[in-house]
């Protein structure tokens, strides 16, 4: 019998009913009695120092509560926000960070730096009062170019790194690689930018606090992945108030892509606050205050060298990296371009030998942290467009060139860390092959010809690390916290259940797919079911939303949980039916005694469970209830191939993509239709970095993109139709056999339609976003290069 | 938002009055610009006049051979209008790719001119079909209306109220639009009146929409694609931002002029 509501049903997601009706309560819809409005002060200025900070005539503005500045949080002995990911440096020196107050203290490193925030009764007259504040600034020189940074006579930003370098670190065997490439017969060199993003979630972040005098206790209210993380914070470093007495609750949250894992001075501000205002105390970002504030993404430059052997083997691989930390190091910054990133770079290929040198560095620009793929699609890109180029270079048809480099057998240990556990990258790429028409393709490109256009089609066979992951395994790699999962399943009287996990759903439609498990495993229909997740109160524990891991860690969790709560279920049912618990079958929803026609559905021996009239409650203990934390194994290893095709107008630039195929290997999938959401998302995410977006900071450090007038963000009618195909090896790691989706669309994307863009073009020189201005100015160069042949 | 007054008078002579009586009065149209500028708290006008209520300025007429258009008249009315379609159907269109749908339905071909912004649609229509500026004051000609970056003629307590368009032969305009804001790159209309070929360009000029007599001396000797072919335009004429270099503004013009005479041509 399949179960409609089972594992592998694209059942309509059930949360957006209330989304899509307004019936859904995110921060912003949240407001408490004797609620004020906070507006922070901002720096105008991406590097300055404050000679002085002048209250008076704001506090005396209608309406104004209390203005409070980094003196006040120090006074209160509130600490700095942090950076929870200690890198070392080859050297063996621990990273060199500067302080990260909520509220500056002196200085302001970036425009929209927190200077002060001003409580007001109503949000006009605290913005009003904002206005009023004088700040006497001393100016200076900004540095905001990653690539010019270190270099002597820069403008500093901390005093505690030097050439504003945060870290010089690596990976991998740099003699190995020295020696391949020394005996290399082709290298592959190329230089890469991988641009800074605005992640621009749909709800901009925004936070509540609320002191209550009569517990003592705070609670807040935030745009938060993480609510747990966000409380352990706040209460272990930040030293608001210790975790029994701080209640983190994270509503409804419309989007994150990573901008919301983080612990932001918002929030922090928001709740120290309430206590000293005695009041609640709400903050809600504008789109401007999220473009200069939230944290931003990627922002690296890279050369990147291939050392392939006469027989097309890629021996090595040698990549050096600067990396844009911005202002201050973000919560997880530290990590995002050295663990996540660094470990990825051996593709789905077998390469002997890699060596990744990372500079991590300061500008007078947003902090950067994880964004989407957080690492994964900057490795990708590196390895990818290396692959492509090679293969150009050594003119061997690009599909072939990576087949044959391909992993072919598993497990297979990496040079970085990573040991694969399960693939079949040949089934995706000639899945992905069939369905791109690739043979096709040349009579495609001619007929472009014919009319003018010029025509490329590009590659991308990406993989990535989800799950995130075995603790130990990240607590030696410098990681603060473990990165297990945990879930509670409470079965009530009636056999209805609620779950309570600590993942977070931002829109990855949890509330269907956790439900679904619970569905499959319990042989009960979805609407008994509610997925409970958000409120710190509520869930024991969780670790949060990020790194494609709600499905393999979070709902491994829940599956254990499961496994506990079907055990003691057959343990009150075989005492209720009078039979040995071995001879009791649990399935599809009903315990059998085997041999007989004994029976009792789930929820009657829930309601044993409950009542404990039937069994020796000295031996079963009464109620139906387990708990699970469940941590990992192993990375999982999501992967596939990505395929784009594009038609060039030389004339303008234009770039239309007339084809893409994406293959996925992503394990067990639970909701076809919800995975294929999360790749589109992720392809259009992607096709946003390789042609549209890009954060622009002038020579002064102004964000010169800080609107959508001038930040382009992707919109239906910039995207194709995606085919979409799936290849699955179940994960071997986890008990669902996961590997996880949510960001395999944004990692694979960008080299696959760079890659076609320069097939197209006829040379490699194009950066991205590859706008049509980009495009035809490079389509020039190609003009040229043609005349000159 | 800083807080100000609302008024919403009845006639253009008591909306002129109510201009002229406080410094910081302004005039409130569709409020598709002005409103999103107050909200950031980049303009504070002490009073919004808004012509909303003014019944003469939203009509749509044709009278002594032009195309009468009031200041108030919405681009979803241009776009939707049989007067409009009949008499240059590519005016239609213009309007019709304005924005959004929400910005169609209140934003008005009156707030578009008086705006002059650099990268809209409606002032490179206007010059290139030369059409007239009636005034609460006077009447003006598109070349004196028109007098750079969102800047016109038009004084402090003046008063847009009638567009006059002369019935062209033909007219096309084609937009290459910035992939952010959709609005203009580079936009280029192309007419042929009784008073001879006009092109205009919006979104690439450095001082905004220009004319560019090249183009129109070898239209006027011959109305096709093939003459304009080999004119290049004068980067120094051009902006340059993020988005575009002069360079690629020069180029998309050449593009855009071509579709444009080809638009109209059809
Ligand atoms: C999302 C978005 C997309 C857009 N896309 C485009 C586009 O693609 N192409 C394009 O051309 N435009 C575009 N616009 C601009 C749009 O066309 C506006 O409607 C227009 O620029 C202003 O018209 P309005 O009626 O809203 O004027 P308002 O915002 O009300 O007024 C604008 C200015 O003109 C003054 N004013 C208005 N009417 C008069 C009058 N009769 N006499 C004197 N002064 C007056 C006002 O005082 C104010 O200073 C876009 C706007 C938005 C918000």
């Amino acid at each position: 019998m399949t179960n409609p509501s089972g594992i592998g049903q694209s059942v309509r997601r059930r949360e957006d009913f209330r989304f899509i009706t307004g019936n859904g309560q995110y921060t912003d819809d949240i407001n408490r009695p004797g609620q004020t409005y906070a507006v922070f002060v901002r720096s105008p200025h991406a590097h300055a120092t404050i000679k002085s900070l002048d209250l008076a005539e704001a506090a005396k503005a209608p309406g104004v509560r209390r203005i409070l500045t980094g003196k006040d949080l120090a006074a209160d002995k509130i600490g700095g926000l942090i950076c929870g990911w200690m890198i070392h440096s080859k050297d063996g020196s621990p990273m060199k960070a500067g302080g990260h107050p909520a509220l500056a203290v002196d200085k302001v490193r970036y425009v929209g730096d927190h200077v002060a925030v001003v409580i007001a009764d109503t949000l006009n007259q605290a913005r009003d009062a904002a206005e009023l504040v004088n700040v006497d600034y001393d100016v200076h020189k900004a540095s905001v170019d990653v690539g010019l940074t270190q270099k002597a006579g820069q403008p500093q930003l901390h005093a505690e790194a030097p050439n504003n370098t945060v870290y010089q670190w690596h990976l991998g065997d740099k003699d190995a690689t020295d020696q391949a490439f020394a005996k290399a017969a082709h290298v592959t060199k190329i230089d890469l930018v991988n641009n800074r993003l605005i992640p621009n979630a749909m709800e901009p972040r925004a936070a509540i606090g609320e002191f209550d005098r009569g517990s003592g206790g705070y609670t807040t209210y935030t745009t938060s992945q993480n609510p747990h993380v966000a409380r352990l914070v706040m209460s272990a470093f930040i030293g608001i108030a210790p975790e029994n007495k701080l209640r983190v609750i994270a509503p409804d949250v419309g989007g994150g892509f990573g901008s919301k894992i983080f612990i932001y001075a918002e929030e922090v501000v928001c709740t120290w606050a309430s206590k000293k205002v005695g009041r609640p105390v709400k903050w809600t970002s504008d789109r401007t205050e999220a473009f200069l504030s939230d944290a931003h993404g990627r922002d690296h430059v890279t050369t990147a060298e291939a050392a392939i052997d006469a027989a097309g083997k890629v021996q090595a691989v040698r990549v050096k990296t600067i990396a844009n930390l911005g202002a201050y190091l973000s919560t997880f910054s530290s990590s995002v371009p050295t663990y996540l990133y660094a470990p990825l770079l051996s593709g789905q290929y077998d390469i002997p030998a890699i060596y990744c040198e990372v500079d991590g560095v300061y500008t007078n620009t947003a902090p950067v942290d994880a964004y989407r793929g957080a690492g994964r699609p900057e490795a990708t890109f590196v390895i990818e467009r290396l692959m492509e180029v090679s293969a150009r270079q050594l003119k061997k048809d690009p599909a072939e060139f990576r087949v044959h480099n391909f992993i072919k057998t598993f497990p297979h240990q990496t040079p970085v860390i990573m040991a694969y556990d399960v693939g079949d990258y040949p089934a995706s790429m000639a899945k992905a092959l069939e369905m791109a028409d690739y043979k096709g393709f040349p009579a495609r490109r001619q007929a472009s010809i014919k009319r003018g256009k010029l025509r490329g089609i590009g590659f991308s066979a990406y993989i990535e690390a989800c799950g995130i992951a075995p603790s130990k395994a990240v607590g030696s790699l410098g990681a603060g916290v473990g990165l297990w999962e945990s879930a509670e399943v409470r079965v009530n009287p009636i056999g209805t259940v609620e779950v309570l996990t600590g993942s977070h759903s931002h829109g990855q439609g949890h509330e269907t797919t956790f439900a679904q498990l619970v569905s499959s495993k319990l042989g009960i229909p979805i609407e008994q079911v509610s997925i409970v997740h958000g409120d710190t109160d509520k869930v024991q524990m969780g670790m949060g939303t990020y790194g494609s891991r709600s499905g393999a860690v979070g709902m491994s969790a829940i599956f254990v949980a499961l496994e506990k709560v079907i055990k003691k279920a057959t343990t009150v049912a075989a005492a209720c039916m009078e039979v040995p618990v071995d001879q009791v079958d649990f399935v599809d929803g009903i315990f059998e005694a085997r041999g007989t026609n004994n029976k009792m559905a789930f929820g009657e021996v829930a309601l044993q469970a409950y009542v404990a009239h039937k069994f020796d409650s000295s031996v079963i203990e009464p109620g139906l209830k387990e708990g699970a934390f469940y941590d990992p194994k192993n990375f999982t290893f999501p992967s596939g191939v990505h395929i784009a095709e594009v038609e060039i107008d030389p004339e303008t630039g234009v770039t239309k993509i007339e084809r893409w195929t994406a293959v996925d290997d992503f394990g067990t999938i639970i909701n076809p239709m919800i995975v294929e959401g999360q790749v589109h998302g992720g392809i259009a995410q992607g096709i946003g970095q390789a042609m549209l977006e890009g954060a622009v900071y002038n020579d002064a450090g102004q964000l010169v993109t800080a609107s959508f007038m001038d930040y382009c963000m992707p919109r239906a009618d910039d995207l194709p139709s995606f085919d979409v195909g799936m290849t699955t090896t179940p994960c071997p790691s986890n008990p669902l056999g996961i590997k996880g989706c949510g960001e395999a669309g944004a990692i694979a994307s960008p080299p696959a339609l760079i890659n076609a863009i320069t097939d197209a073009l006829g040379h490699e020189n194009i950066a991205m976003p590859a706008t049509s201005q980009a495009v035809w100015r490079a389509t020039q160069q190609s003009a040229l290069r043609h005349a000159a042949e | 938002m800083y807080s100000f007054d609302y008024q919403r008078p009845p006639t253009i002579e008591e909306a002129a009055t109510a201009l002229a009586s406080s410094p910081d009065a302004k005039v409130l149209a569709g409020g598709q610009t002005l409103l999103p500028t107050m909200k950031q708290r980049l303009a504070r006008p002490s009073v919004l006049i808004d012509l909303g209520g003014i019944a003469g300025l939203q009509s749509i007429s044709r009278k002594d051979g032009m195309l009468v258009i009031g200041a108030m008249v919405t681009h979803h009315a241009v776009a939707n209008s049989q007067e409009v379609k009949s008499a240059i159907p590519h005016l239609a269109d213009v309007a019709e790719n304005i924005g959004d749908p929400q910005v169609r339905n209140r934003g008005t071909i009156g707030g578009s001119l008086a705006n002059n912004d650099p990268a809209a649609d409606y002032p490179a229509a206007a010059l290139a079909l030369g059409a007239t500026f009636k005034t609460s004051q006077r009447t003006l000609s598109a070349e004196d209306f028109f007098q750079g970056l969102f800047t016109t003629a038009l004084k402090e307590n003046e008063i847009l109220t009638e567009i006059h368009f002369p019935i062209p032969k033909r007219f096309g305009y084609a937009r290459f639009s910035n992939p952010a804001s959709r609005f203009a790159l580079a936009g280029v209309a192309v007419a042929e009146t009784a008073a001879g070929v006009r092109v205009a360009v919006t979104g690439a000029g450095a001082d905004g929409v220009f004319r560019v007599p090249a183009m129109e001396a070898a239209l006027s000797k011959s109305f096709a694609v093939s003459a304009i072919a080999g004119i290049a335009i004068d980067v120094k004429l051009l902006g340059s931002d993020i988005h575009a270099g002069a360079d690629y503004r020069a180029q998309l013009i050449k593009v855009m002029a071509r579709d444009a005479v080809t638009m109209a041509a059809s």
